[in-house]
């Protein structure tokens, strides 16, 4: 090796990752970085999970074409990589008659976009679709195409598909300074690290606009977004089949009622503009607002119910994804403003990436030993007791649970551990362990020092999520 | 897999699930205990502070000593102890109890018994619980979660506190906070009295000079990575005073607001819970209304003391015994939590013996009366004096009491107020 990459793709979000698992199919050195402890820390790792039914946008534009591609692509990728996603359907719930307009609209708009079998409910037909649905209701859009995934366990898969295809990851690097080296860009972090590529793919998500001028290319802003959400418990009565939205407005799809993947439920987004890229703080105000909004659409939603609060940031960047050859700067692809529908959109980003990459003159030579498959990782939670037993007789380490709450072993902790994921946070999102009711109450100090011992930190040196967030000031 | 056929299986290794299963086995049933740590105690294994014990033993014990009493005993008894051990689910089969363990060193163990005690106690509420708004820092912990960090871990969680909550736990963490020389700012506690025992609020506030907020409300936590401060402000008349908001710079947030019943096994088995406890409906012999399994403790209402944990699980194992031996309760008297209280544990007396029923206040009260009333027709008065909800009561009902229950009807409710 050179030491020279073909393709550096800077940022490990959903994008970047499935640009850089994408890329990982051909005979091409990749390295992927993130300025986190680990990936899928940003706009990744706090959003509705949801994979979109290709009806809420015109299809003009190119999210509504990525959407729609990226859609159809998440069968496969299950499949392939094993992550939770359900084809639960979305429905969009009316409650005035004036709202039915919207709706008509929106089915249309579906219908253009090829949204597979989008439909048009009466009261009756919405209601026995979706019986947690209020009284209120007046009718409907069904998008039986429509789907939850968990956001942070599908990147976790894909980038754990692209390192095993050879990509190189590097977490912690921030980048700071860009150079041109004859043709090559030398990418410096701030740390001092440096990494030379002939390609750079900024999917920098929050902070593209900020890699954007390093590179000296396209002058845009990405403003933050939030979305403010509450997250209920699995026992929660609210849980809708699917996933219910209200009719959207203007700038926002609406606060929606979501039933996770793992069986929790999740209501909101708020949509504010905020002036800071790591504001992620929540409000009482908009919280009670969400919860008075999703009972309008299901009336059990209840306050008793809370486990969590959580803010995520949308990057906005005018009203479409700004994916592109640079024109100002060679070989870059700026991959910018993916805010929603962003998740569903990835997997088709990161083919039109690759698209672009051979464009601008990128040799494309398909890998022989390229393997699509991860292999299936056991989980306790989703196992039977014959099953357990035969898990603990292999690995005693199965038998210890850890987490009571979501059902986590030890074995798996271990196993994300060694997957590098030794924060609590990248942990909590790789096993849901401390996710569950007791938010991490009972399991917190059991994580910590299963961290301890497969790492060698000592207690002040474990991360919640990186940097300076350590858990304790160390021993008495 | 393994499979044990004892009589009865306990749910939990902590002081209700071992005083059950001693008197389960005086009975001479056999049994088994599933606990989830490595031996036996629960959550007494991390109160290093004195006060346990005053009733049960009359004297004051710390937690693993008054754990370690009743351990000693269930050590030296027939009672099969699997520690290490995690309940997967309960199954509710008639005659027979499917209880599904896994642990590290046994894999799944399958348990069929004829009985079971549930005695898995509670958990803490959490900030989700409580809807703080604000950042994520690392640095906001419950109060037992500090408490285990400090006590059993010999780890310094911070070294600027605020407590948020006037639970005993968060009292008795923000004395212990203090010993290892950590300052506590402040206490916080939303409702207008205490939440903890009043010997608390003078062991561990007063005599080290911790201020206690009554009366508000943690409006914002703050910091990015770690805990920078609290936000906080007055309620007036149940509104909140934003103009008298204020901030309080610490490092670590340590909440003690309320405990739950962790009752998810019990509702897997089909077991009907009380809204106003979080634990299961119980009969006269602290009987589910699955028939077979019994609830003690914690998991059936939180108590303020475990001296009464004891006391209450020793008559669930005795009663679960009886069952046992095809024993069933006389008739029986419903009971309902009337005015100014918060609830009672059991909801129904049984007619022929004595019954003690616990509740709890629902506000603080100067010069009150406890009124046993069997439809608005007043048979027990006892003069309280001062009672707070913090503060677990407790009346001891019998035969003499339902004397004229003819003439009430076969419907009649037995009403606890206190007025």
């Amino acid at each position: 090796m050179s030491g020279i990459s073909d393709v550096l793709v800077i940022g490990a979000g959903v994008s970047g990752a499935c640009v850089a698992r994408r890329l990982s199919a051909y005979e091409l050195d990749v390295v992927l970085v993130d300025r986190e402890p680990d990936v899928s820390f940003g706009t990744s790792k706090a959003n509705s999970g949801i994979v979109h039914g290709g009806f809420h946008h015109s299809g003009a534009k190119l999210k509504a074409r990525l959407e729609i591609q990226g859609n159809l692509m998440f069968d496969r990728l299950k499949r392939e990589l094993d992550f939770p996603f359900e084809r639960c359907g979305i429905v969009v719930a009316a409650l005035h008659d004036e709202e039915m307009r919207a709706i008509e609209q929106l089915h249309r708009q579906g219908l253009e976009n090829g949204a597979v079998g989008i439909e048009m409910c009466s009261r009756e037909r919405i209601l026995e679709l979706e019986p947690a649905l209020g009284p209120e209701v007046v009718g409907g859009l069904h998008a039986p195409g429509g789907g939850i995934v968990e956001p942070y366990r599908f990147v976790f898969a894909v980038v754990e598909s692209a390192l095993k295809n050879g990509v190189a990851l590097r977490t912690g690097f921030k980048a700071v300074r860009a150079e041109r080296v004859g043709e090559i860009w030398r990418v410096h972090a701030e740390d001092g690290r440096a990494i030379d590529a002939r390609w750079v793919v900024n999917a920098a998500g929050l902070y593209a606009d900020e890699v954007s001028a390093l590179f000296g290319a396209e002058d845009f802003a990405i403003k933050p977004r939030k979305g403010e959400y509450y997250l209920l418990d699995r026992a929660a009565r609210a849980k809708p089949r699917k996933v219910v939205f209200p009719v959207p407005s203007a700038n926002s799809k609406g606060m929606l009622v979501i039933p996770t993947v793992e069986g929790t439920v999740l209501v909101g987004p708020t949509a504010d503009d905020v002036g800071d890229k790591g504001d992620f703080g929540t409000t009482r105000e908009r919280l009670e607002r969400i919860l008075a909004s999703a009972r309008s659409l299901v009336p059990a939603v209840s306050e008793a119910d809370v486990i969590a609060s959580f803010a995520g940031l949308r990057p906005v960047s005018g009203d479409d994804f700004y994916i592109d050859l640079s024109a100002r700067a060679p070989n870059l692809v700026q991959v910018a403003g993916i805010q929603s529908p962003g998740l569903t959109a990835s997997p088709a980003i990161g083919e039109y990436v690759k698209d672009l990459l051979k464009k601008g003159g990128l040799r494309l030579v398909e890998k022989a030993s390229y393997d699509p498959f991860l292999e299936p990782k056991p989980r306790v939670r989703e196992t039977d007791a014959f099953g357990i037993d035969r898990l603990v007789a292999e690995d005693p380490a199965y038998g210890n649970i850890v987490c009571r709450c979501e059902r986590v072993s030890e074995a798996e902790i271990v196993a994300a551990i060694r997957a590098g994921h030794d924060t609590l946070d990248g942990i909590k999102y790789f096993t849901r362990a401390q996710m569950g009711r007791c938010q991490g109450g009972f399991c917190t100090y059991r994580i910590v020092k299963i961290i301890m011992r497969e790492t060698g930190k000592d207690w002040d040196e474990v991360t919640k999520r990186g940097g300076a967030s350590r858990l304790v000031e160390g021993e008495l | 897999m393994t499979t044990l056929k004892p009589d009865a299986v306990v749910v939990g290794g902590g002081a209700a699930g071992m005083a059950a299963a001693l008197e389960l086995e005086k009975a001479g049933c056999s049994c088994v205990i599933v606990e989830r740590e490595e031996g036996l105690g629960g959550i007494l294994m991390q109160c290093a502070h004195a006060g346990f014990g005053l009733v049960e033993f009359d004297e004051e014990l710390t937690g693993p000593e008054f754990a370690e009493r009743f351990a000693e005993k269930v050590l030296a008894s027939k009672v099969t102890v699997l520690d290490g051990a995690t309940a997967l689910e309960l199954r509710d089969e008639g005659e027979r109890k499917v209880l599904d363990c896994c642990s590290a060193k046994r894999g799944v163990v399958r348990i069929e018994a004829r009985a079971v005690v549930l005695a898995m106690g509670c958990r803490e509420r959490n900030r989700g619980n409580v809807r703080i708004p604000g950042s994520r820092p690392a640095g906001v912990y419950t109060a037992g979660l500090a408490q285990r960090l400090v006590n059993i871990e010999g780890v310094v969680p911070g070294r600027r506190v605020v407590v948020i909550g006037s639970g005993d736990i968060g009292l008795i963490m923000a004395r212990r906070m203090s010993w290892i020389g950590a300052k506590v700012e402040a206490v916080v506690e939303i409702l207008p009295y205490p939440s903890g025992l009043t010997r608390n609020i003078v062991q561990c506030l007063e005599d080290f000079g911790i201020p206690l907020y009554l009366g508000h409300q943690t409006t914002r936590i703050f910091g990015k990575d770690r805990v920078e401060g609290v936000e906080i402000a007055p309620l007036e008349n149940g509104a909140l005073d934003l103009s008298r908001a204020r901030t309080i710079p610490c490092d670590t947030v340590l909440l003690s607001v309320g405990l739950v019943p962790e009752n998810e096994l019990s509702r897997g088995a089909g077991v009907e819970l009380n809204p106003a406890t979080g634990g299961p409906k119980v009969d006269s012999t602290l009987m589910t209304n699955v028939p077979g399994v019994f609830a003690c403790g914690n998991v059936l209402h939180v108590h303020d003391l475990v001296d009464w944990v004891a006391e209450e699980a020793r008559r669930a194992g005795a009663h679960a015994a009886a069952w046992l031996r095809g024993e069933r309760p006389g008739p029986e008297l419903r009971v309902k939590a009337g005015a100014n209280v918060r609830y009672v544990a059991p909801v129904k007396v049984d007619l022929s013996r004595k019954n003690r029923v616990y509740f709890r206040s629902l506000a603080v009260l100067h010069g009150a009366t406890l009124e046993a009333r069997i439809d608005r027709r007043v048979v027990r008065k006892i003069r309280k004096g001062h009672v707070q909800p913090s503060e677990m009561q407790s009346i001891e009902l019998g035969p003499e009491d339902f004397a004229d229950l003819a003439e009430a009807g076969s419907d009649a409710v037995l009403e606890i107020a206190l007025v």
